[in-house]
């Protein structure tokens, strides 16, 4: 479903995280949302799932979302917002409950969305009893559980280890190749961002504006192939570059706060 | 290369373990103590009775029924009080944890009454229902009241923003967002609020039943203090602490079952 972001700006009382964002949005692209923290980044995903009220301007959407999606903006935290007192099947179907559906299809949909993020043998588990990467798949299928048009995902690998955060790299690109949906991935990773968007958005420090947009040509699927090893590279080069001085200064400006 | 040598330890401890019979252990040594120095007569037996004289005495009360006539008087005030008082400030504590004007509302009322002991309403209490039941159950009722408005609405403040937030995400309305979100969120402090309630509860039973009852443990205390039956008097202590004890492991079983998942 394409996305349109239409001057876009936000601020927190006195002061200012977003400035005049304006993004077109492709239907079925990921794009990255990237830059030094306070940027702004998770307020605009905010603002596109309808969370956050912008100060002014407004994302649009054209055309309407498929028939079966139950949940078109759906989001994937950070924290992976999992309820500590239902099961891994149960925190899935929190998403359903509220929604019109027979009981057999609801559990159908609970049950694909469970085999598609390998937790099917988890189901009864409490999210206490689970390590941080399978929370968060019990986070991936509750979002996929809806059918979402739009996938908001708020630094998803961010609380995980740098291993976990590698299966569950590989673990999105997987559910994506089968999933057709349109998503927008917010990171501070520059290496997330080289692997799994095609089109990287780079946002300047507080308040964020877009610096550049960087697109990469190669097919996400392809991207681990050893002859784009350099293409990564140059990419992750490229952002820091961009990134380097403003997330330093980024970094002595929340010393002072 | 200079002698090896190993490398003192210097971690460990300030870390509770568990000992299973020590607890018991030294709960029986202590009451060996009272009864040996009772039976060597190191304690005027008038002033501090030995515990078999206690045990004796509560035995005595158990058979001639009277135990179960004072026990039974003190539930019939501590239970309806307790239920009432939790009841009514559960729905004012959970509607202050969720709307603000509720919140911007009860707050000022809550706090300037909260700190007064309600031992001291008493008497208010009397004149308006009298001097039977209804005035011990009120006070009781009132002083759960206020802990539980507490403990409801900082245990709503105490669910994640983000639980909630991600609720809004997945559209849920706002009604299943409070009973799905929210409310068992909330459950944990609500709990723990339940103990002191029922602490206070305990305490303003028995100020209540010394003040004016004839039967109940409060007053059967009182009484047999005035007669200087002090193996009697113990043996209502030693109720209170049974009913103490009671309430807290039925609570404890209660968290137990609805806290599962933590």
């Amino acid at each position: 479903m394409p996305l349109h972001i239409e001057k876009v700006s936000h601020g927190y009382g006195p002061v200012e995280a977003l400035a005049d964002v304006s993004l077109d949005i492709a239907d079925g692209e990921t794009v990255a949302l990237i830059g030094p923290s306070g940027c702004g980044k998770s307020t605009l995903l905010g603002i596109l799932g309808g969370l956050l009220q912008p100060s002014s301007g407004r994302v649009t959407l054209s055309g309407a979302p498929p028939a079966d999606s139950l949940n078109p903006f759906t989001y994937i935290f950070q924290d992976f917002a999992l309820l500590p007192w239902r099961s891994v099947a149960d925190n899935v179907a929190l998403a359903l409950e509220h929604r019109a559906l027979g009981a057999s299809e609801r559990r159908e949909r609970i049950a694909a969305s469970l085999a598609m993020t390998g937790l099917s043998d988890f189901a009864a588990a409490y999210p206490k009893q689970l390590s941080g990467g399978m929370r968060q798949r019990v986070g991936i299928a509750r979002a996929l559980v809806v059918r979402p048009a739009v996938l908001l995902l708020d630094e998803p690998l961010s609380a995980l280890d740098a291993q976990t955060r590698e299966l569950l790299m590989e673990d999105l690109l997987a559910i994506w190749a089968r999933e057709k949906s349109t998503r927008v991935y917010v990171t501070h990773n520059l290496e997330e961002a080289a692997r799994l968007a095609d089109r990287i958005v780079v946002l300047s420090r507080r308040p964020g504006r877009i610096r550049d947009v960087i697109t990469i040509d190669v097919p996400v699927a392809e991207r681990g192939r050893s002859e784009h090893a350099g293409l990564l590279l140059d990419v992750h080069r490229r952002l820091w570059s961009l990134i380097r001085d403003e997330a330093a200064t980024a970094d002595r400006e929340m010393q002072r706060v | 290369m200079s002698e090896r040598r190993a490398i003192p330890f210097r971690g460990g401890g300030f870390n509770p373990v568990p000992r299973r019979l020590l607890p018991w252990i030294v709960f029986f040594l202590l009451i060996a103590a009272w009864q040996a120095a009772s039976s060597a007569g190191l304690l005027p037996a008038l002033f501090m009775p030995s515990p078999a004289a206690v045990i004796d005495a509560l035995y005595v009360l158990w058979t001639n029924g009277t135990l179960a006539q004072h026990v039974g008087a003190s539930l019939g005030r501590i239970i309806p009080g307790w239920i009432i008082g939790t009841g009514v400030g559960l729905a004012a504590g959970l509607a202050m944890g969720i709307f603000s004007a509720a919140r911007a509302a009860g707050l000022p009322i809550v706090s300037a009454l909260f700190p007064i002991p309600k031992i001291a309403l008493l008497p208010l209490l009397i004149l308006w229902f009298g001097i039977g039941e209804p005035s011990k159950i009120a006070t009781i009722a009132l002083g759960v009241f206020f802990p539980t408005v507490i403990s409801a609405y900082s245990a709503c403040d105490s669910v994640p923003r983000n639980l909630i937030r991600m609720g809004q995400s997945f559209g849920l309305p706002a009604t299943d967002i409070v009973a799905k979100i929210v409310l068992p969120g909330a459950m944990p402090g609500i709990l723990a609020g339940f103990r002191i309630s029922a602490s206070v509860a305990l305490l303003l039973l028995v100020a209540a039943e010394m003040i004016g009852a004839q039967y109940g443990i409060g007053a059967f205390v009182l009484a047999a203090g005035n007669l200087m039956q002090t193996d009697q008097l113990l043996a209502g202590v030693v109720m209170l602490s049974i009913l103490g004890l009671l309430i807290s492991w039925g609570l404890g079983s209660v968290e137990r079952s609805v806290l599962r998942w933590r």
